[in-house]
């Protein structure tokens, strides 16, 4: 659903359908809807069934990763005689991307529903739900939900009459980016700084409170419900024919565009027509300069490029760039793409842990370069120096913080290097007064 | 160990087998291969944040962290590719950026591992142009300051605190580029064992106030020592310039100390440069001492110890082959010997089980014990009339005056062997001046039965002479007729004569040291507290 | 926070110093009165049994200070290390990793307005600029004179369909245009 416009007649909104209804937010509502059907269907599965079928539907992580669920979820045991956990990953902190704030805001038992029956597939007892500080509005629903839930018995020690106990608990953040990193979120919801762990050892083997762990972000277990209620093959079928991605995807919208907003279409869509049509394009005289589609971590597209991509994890890696977590930032000609690059990066260097050398120094490193060069003082030598520094700080550090904070400047440089240089050889930010630039140089 | 798997793969072109379970960096030690590195310390749990020990693995899609990287079978691991090279160049780059360029003011120039691999491998120049970070200098309590804009945020100090110390007084503050080493308003760095710290730190971030502009670190000689302070005998490194003691560090030994030295025993250091030393021979002419070469002060000695019964009063800080030869005087002319202990409180380790600072604030209790010595809070009760009295490296310190001049009085003759004068040992018949720990070598017998050699860091003043050669002297001239040129000769002839020490050398012992046998004849190591 | 006799007269780096005294012993937190009693206490053992360890309700904890007293300051980190059996200044390495604990006294309003690049170029600049103006907040991060007011640029709020979204306090207003800034202010005064 186009939230907060009408849905488009090419959206297929299986996960946004009642997004805007508030009915859909209280318990008996949501019941009306259809909810906690699939719950109750679970309950009387066995894990390992669960966890086929959602393997078998073709279901990816929604979080950026695109980790297959089913085949996450076939990592933890059940019954080894350890506690397990369900982590809910609520954090939605990537520049560019809204949607679970608006499932949390409009679904909040669909999340529950989605938290209990993961929890139940993977053998934990105790699901949390780490939602962001800021989202003040998502925590106060889902808190509602879940104190709901409990009071009709679906969650508690005998959840829907089973037999299983099934706990869900919110967990508030308190502002950190980084906490969307699954293993900073498992530090994080321990009591400590919200540094991203060493891997191995692997959530499955030892996450939250050094227990077997799966971590699922929203999105991913609000489908899981519906893939009980219809079957994997349902699932499957909703894609444009690539079976490597399945199922529905929720896009958000936002930046230069006419119609920003959370818009849910099948795997496989056709970019172009999304921009244009479903979005509405460019706002009024401008035009698309440049697409980043999966949130702000993904490489920059420029327009041309995103015009020809597929939108699936497959097509958007041959876009050259990577579907994320699906949040579209679209940025058109009237924007300045030197002021947007180092407005990331500072963003990077705000929000990075602290641990890893190169992160900690080579984001605000970079964006002191970045800075400089868009208020003019910047010299040929530092598009050389950017890059080295980007190099340096890819594929060299616990987390991909590090990482992403050097993919949009290296796709800036390599796709809007004129830019880049209009800026260096004018000493002066084209796209600004010269009375701003030259009050900015000084 | 022995029921591990073990695992072959390759580092740098070299073959080795380590256990399963191994870290990269630990195994390519093995391999003879040093993987460089800030955060990894092995007494310490693995971070993995510095990412300079970033290594290149055929056949994986990238760099792995070698010191949180397990090894695999059949894994080619380069070290010195360019890659990896170029990977610890791009650390090195980030780490100096805001790194100030102070090494002439700093005291860890010269044992810097910042400097060291900088200049074994870093860039010429640096391509930063933006301003430096800066932060105060900060006091954090204890023996420690903080310089933050040294610091490269390795977390060593804060694990050590955290998992070694089971006391986390620092932290981590903030984060990304504004992040410090932080701790609480009015909790300091006053844990007993916390200015480990200091040589946690592979940079100068944190200092040592003791030490603090000092010594340059390459005017310093460094001798391998056990620490004096305690019963715990954790392996030490004494530092000196210009023949004066300036710093005690720990040297590892993963079966006493692991890496560390509690600050008690670390600046427990300063009396081993006394100025107050007696650096002649003494023998009494009428009323007064009189300075006289060594051959007629060893002489009177032993004409006082004749025909007499001997008593003598040890430190439990001599070792084990002064107490040796000191028995052998006791088993020529007859008598006892005894020892007084020093006590403090103690203070335990708490994440190294078995490491403490120890109630006994003494080197070598244990090894007294077992030559034979006597432990008593009164040992001058023993003194019976007549005696010879023999007292040993003990200044009587703290003694009741009035027991200490009866014993003087019912003693027939006093022979002091010492390194300085106390007021007492005025009324000595003869004094012998010896060197101090310091200045010789030897073993001491730690808590744990452990025997662990020291060797000589600094000269011993004007004619004083290490114990066991004056001692050694003394029992000649009473007619024993072995004869010790070195302290080994003196080991060797204890070794043969007490079972416990048996086959031991110095060569056996190595620096490591090894355990006493704990067979029926040493009940007194079997009962040692651990 | 009124200034002394005279103060109106005085320039700015002399009003600074009369408030320096205050504002120290403000930031001390000297008279702090412990948050963990009667149906605080409550709440927080009710948070500690939904998790395994006292450390995990770290976070909540610092929360429930946060809402009871408007920041954390030293003495509240004491308090809260303390009562979950950690060491004060492990709870201010946790305390000052994450952004939204204020360990500064701030305004009656705090305005938090996203610049990160979505917002940024829907215009959120200028959004935040139109706060300064309009609370008299001197600079970001900055307190009104009168008290009311801390403006802050943050980074990414999650809403960036809904350009610019601004959090004031723990109210989220969506879609704010730096000509509806004086609307939203006056409302608050």
């Amino acid at each position: 659903m186009g939230f907060p416009h009408k849905s488009h007649p090419r959206e297929n909104t299986v996960l946004s359908k009642h997004f805007g209804d508030s009915d859909a937010l209280t318990l008996s509502g949501w019941r009306n809807r259809g909810g906690y059907r699939a719950l109750e269907q679970a309950l009387a599965l066995e894990p390992a069934a669960i966890v086929q079928m959602v393997r078998e539907s073709g279901l990816r992580g929604r979080g950026g990763a695109g980790f297959p669920t089913g085949t996450k979820w076939s990592f933890m045991k059940p019954g080894d005689g350890r506690p397990h956990y369900l982590c809910c990953n609520a954090d939605e902190s990537e520049p560019g991307t809204f949607k679970d704030r608006e499932i949390m805001r409009w679904t909040p038992h669909a999340l529950v529903e989605g938290c209990a029956i993961g929890a139940y597939a993977i053998g934990a007892e105790t699901a949390y739900v780490y939602i962001r500080g800021e989202f003040t509005e998502p925590l106060q629903r889902m808190t509602e939900a879940v104190r709901d839930a409990y009071a009709e018995g679906i969650l508690g020690k005998n959840a829907l009459g089973s037999g299983k106990r099934i706990d869900v608990h919110i967990h508030k953040g308190a502002g950190a980016y980084i906490c969307g990193e699954e293993t900073a979120l498992m530090n994080s919801l321990e009591g400590r700084r919200g540094n991203p762990r060493i891997k191995p050892p692997f959530p499955a083997v030892a996450g939250l409170f050094g227990q077997p762990t799966t971590i699922n972000n929203v999105e991913t277990l609000v489908a899981v419900p519906h893939i009980i209620n219809n079957g994997a093959e349902w699932y499957k079928a909703m894609s444009f024919g690539n079976p490597k991605s399945t199922g529905t995807k929720l896009y958000s919208v936002c930046g230069n565009v006419r119609r920003p907003g959370n818009y849910e279409v099948d795997m496989g869509f056709p970019f172009k027509e999304f921009l244009y049509d479903l979005c509405g394009g460019p706002l009024p005289g401008r035009r698309f300069k440049a697409i980043i589609p999966g949130g702000s971590s993904v490489p920059i597209q420029t327009i041309a490029e995103a015009e020809a991509t597929v939108m699936d994890y497959e097509g958007f890696v041959a876009g050259g760039t990577m579907l994320g977590s699906g949040g579209v930032i679209c940025i058109d000609d009237a924007q300045c793409m030197v002021k947007q690059i180092a407005r990331l990066a500072r963003f990077y260097a705000h929000e990075s842990c602290a641990q890893c050398t190169q992160c900690r120094e080579g984001t605000a490193w970079t964006t002191k370069i970045m800075e400089r060069i868009e208020a003019g003082q910047g010299t040929a030598a530092d598009l050389d120096t950017l890059l080295e520094i980007a190099d340096n700080m890819t594929a060299k550090t616990i987390c991909v913080l590090s990482d992403s904070c050097a993919v949009p400047v290296v796709s800036g440089i390599n796709k809007f290097r004129d830019e880049f240089e209009a800026h260096i050889t004018q000493r002066r930010c084209p796209f600004r007064p010269a009375s701003t630039a030259a009050a900015v140089a000084a | 160990m022995t029921d591990r798997k073990m695992v072959t793969l390759t580092v740098e072109g070299r073959q080795v087998q380590v256990p399963e379970g191994t870290s990269m960096l630990e195994a390519a030690k093995v391999a003879g291969v040093l993987i460089p590195h800030y955060c990894y310390h092995p007494g310490l749990p693995v971070a993995g944040v510095c990412r300079m020990c970033l290594v290149e693995v055929e056949k994986a899609p990238k760099l792995a962290a070698a010191c949180a990287t397990a090894v695999a079978d059949g894994q080619v691991v380069h070290v010195h590719s360019d890659v990896a090279r170029e990977a610890r160049q791009g650390v090195l780059e980030m780490l100096l950026i805001n790194h100030p360029l102070d090494c002439p003011i700093c005291d860890q120039s010269g044992e810097c591992e910042l400097q060291d691999y900088t200049f074994a491998e870093g860039r010429k120049d640096s391509r930063y142009q933006e301003a430096k970070r800066f932060n105060p200098v900060e006091d954090f309590g204890g023996d420690v300051l903080y310089v933050p804009n040294r610091c490269i945020l390795c977390t060593r100090c804060v694990r050590f605190m955290e998992d070694v110390a089971h006391d986390p007084v620092l932290n981590v503050s903030e984060r990304g580029d504004r992040a410090v080493i932080g701790k609480f308003e009015g909790q300091d760095l006053t844990h007993p064992w916390a200015g480990n710290v200091v040589e946690l730190c592979p940079v100068g971030a944190l200092l040592s106030k003791d030490f603090l502009n000092k010594a340059r670190s390459w005017d310093l000689d460094r001798a391998a020592s056990i620490c004096p302070n305690c019963t715990q005998g954790c392996n030490s490194a004494l530092e000196s310039r210009d023949n004066v003691v300036v710093r005690m560090r720990p040297r590892p030994n993963d079966d006493v100390n692991k890496f560390f030295l509690c600050d008690e025993g670390r600046l427990n250091y300063r009396w081993l440069n006394r100025r107050d030393r007696v650096e002649f021979p003494h023998v009494r002419r009428a009323d007064a001492l009189a300075p006289i070469d060594w051959d007629v002060a060893v002489e009177a000695a032993a004409t006082a110890l004749r025909g007499r019964r001997v008593f003598v009063l040890a430190s439990p800080s001599l070792s084990n082959e002064v107490l040796f030869l000191l028995s052998r005087v006791i088993a020529r002319v007859g008598g006892a010997g005894a020892f007084r202990v020093r006590h403090g409180p103690e203070a335990p380790l708490d994440g190294v089980p078995g490491l403490s600072l120890r109630a006994d604030r003494a080197a070598n209790v244990q090894g007294a014990g077992l030559l034979g010595f006597r432990n008593s809070e009164t040992p001058l009760d023993g003194v019976a009339a007549g005696d010879a009295l023999l007292i040993v490296d003990e200044e009587l310190a703290g003694v009741d005056a009035s027991a200490l001049s009866a014993a003087v009085a019912r003693a027939g003759a006093v022979v002091v062997i010492g390194t300085t004068l106390p007021p007492w040992a005025r009324d000595a018949t003869v004094v012998l001046p010896i060197a101090n720990m310091a200045e010789e070598e030897g073993t001491f017998t730690n808590v744990q039965g452990r025997v662990q050699r020291y060797l000589q860091a600094k000269a011993a003043p004007g004619l004083a002479r290490p114990g066991y050669a004056a001692v050694g002297d003394l029992l000649a001239a009473l007619g024993e007729a072995a004869v010790y040129f070195l302290p080994a000769d003196v080991f060797r002839a204890l070794a043969v004569a007490h079972p416990p020490f048996a086959g031991m050398t110095y060569e056996t012992l190595g620096l490591r040291g090894s355990v006493v046998s704990t067979g029926a004849g040493s009940p007194a190591v079997a009962a040692a507290p651990t | 926070m009124s200034a002394a006799p005279g103060g109106s007269s005085a320039g700015p780096r002399l009003a600074a110093l009369e408030r320096a005294p205050r504002a120290d012993a403000r930031e001390r937190d000297a008279d702090y009165q412990a948050v963990f009693v009667g149906a605080r206490r409550a709440e927080l053992d009710e948070l500690l049994t939904r998790y395994p360890t006292k450390m995990a309700a770290l976070l909540p904890a610092l929360w429930i200070v946060q809402d009871e007293r408007g920041w954390v300051s030293e003495p509240a980190m004491a308090e809260v290390a303390a009562m979950l059996g950690l060491t004060p200044a492990y709870v201010k390495g946790v305390v000052t990793f994450y952004t939204m604990y204020h360990q500064h006294p701030v305004g009656k309003y705090f305005v938090q307005v996203c610049t990160t690049s979505p917002c940024n170029v829907c215009g959120a600049e200028d959004v935040a600029r139109a706060f300064l103006q309009h609370t008299g907040a001197p600079d970001l991060g900055a307190t009104s004179p009168d008290g009311r007011f801390t403006v802050i640029e943050v980074e990414c709020l999650g809403a960036c369909g809904f350009a610019t979204p601004v959090m004031i306090n723990d109210e989220f207003l969506e879609s704010v245009s730096a000509d509806r800034v004086p609307s939203i202010v006056g409302a608050l005064k």
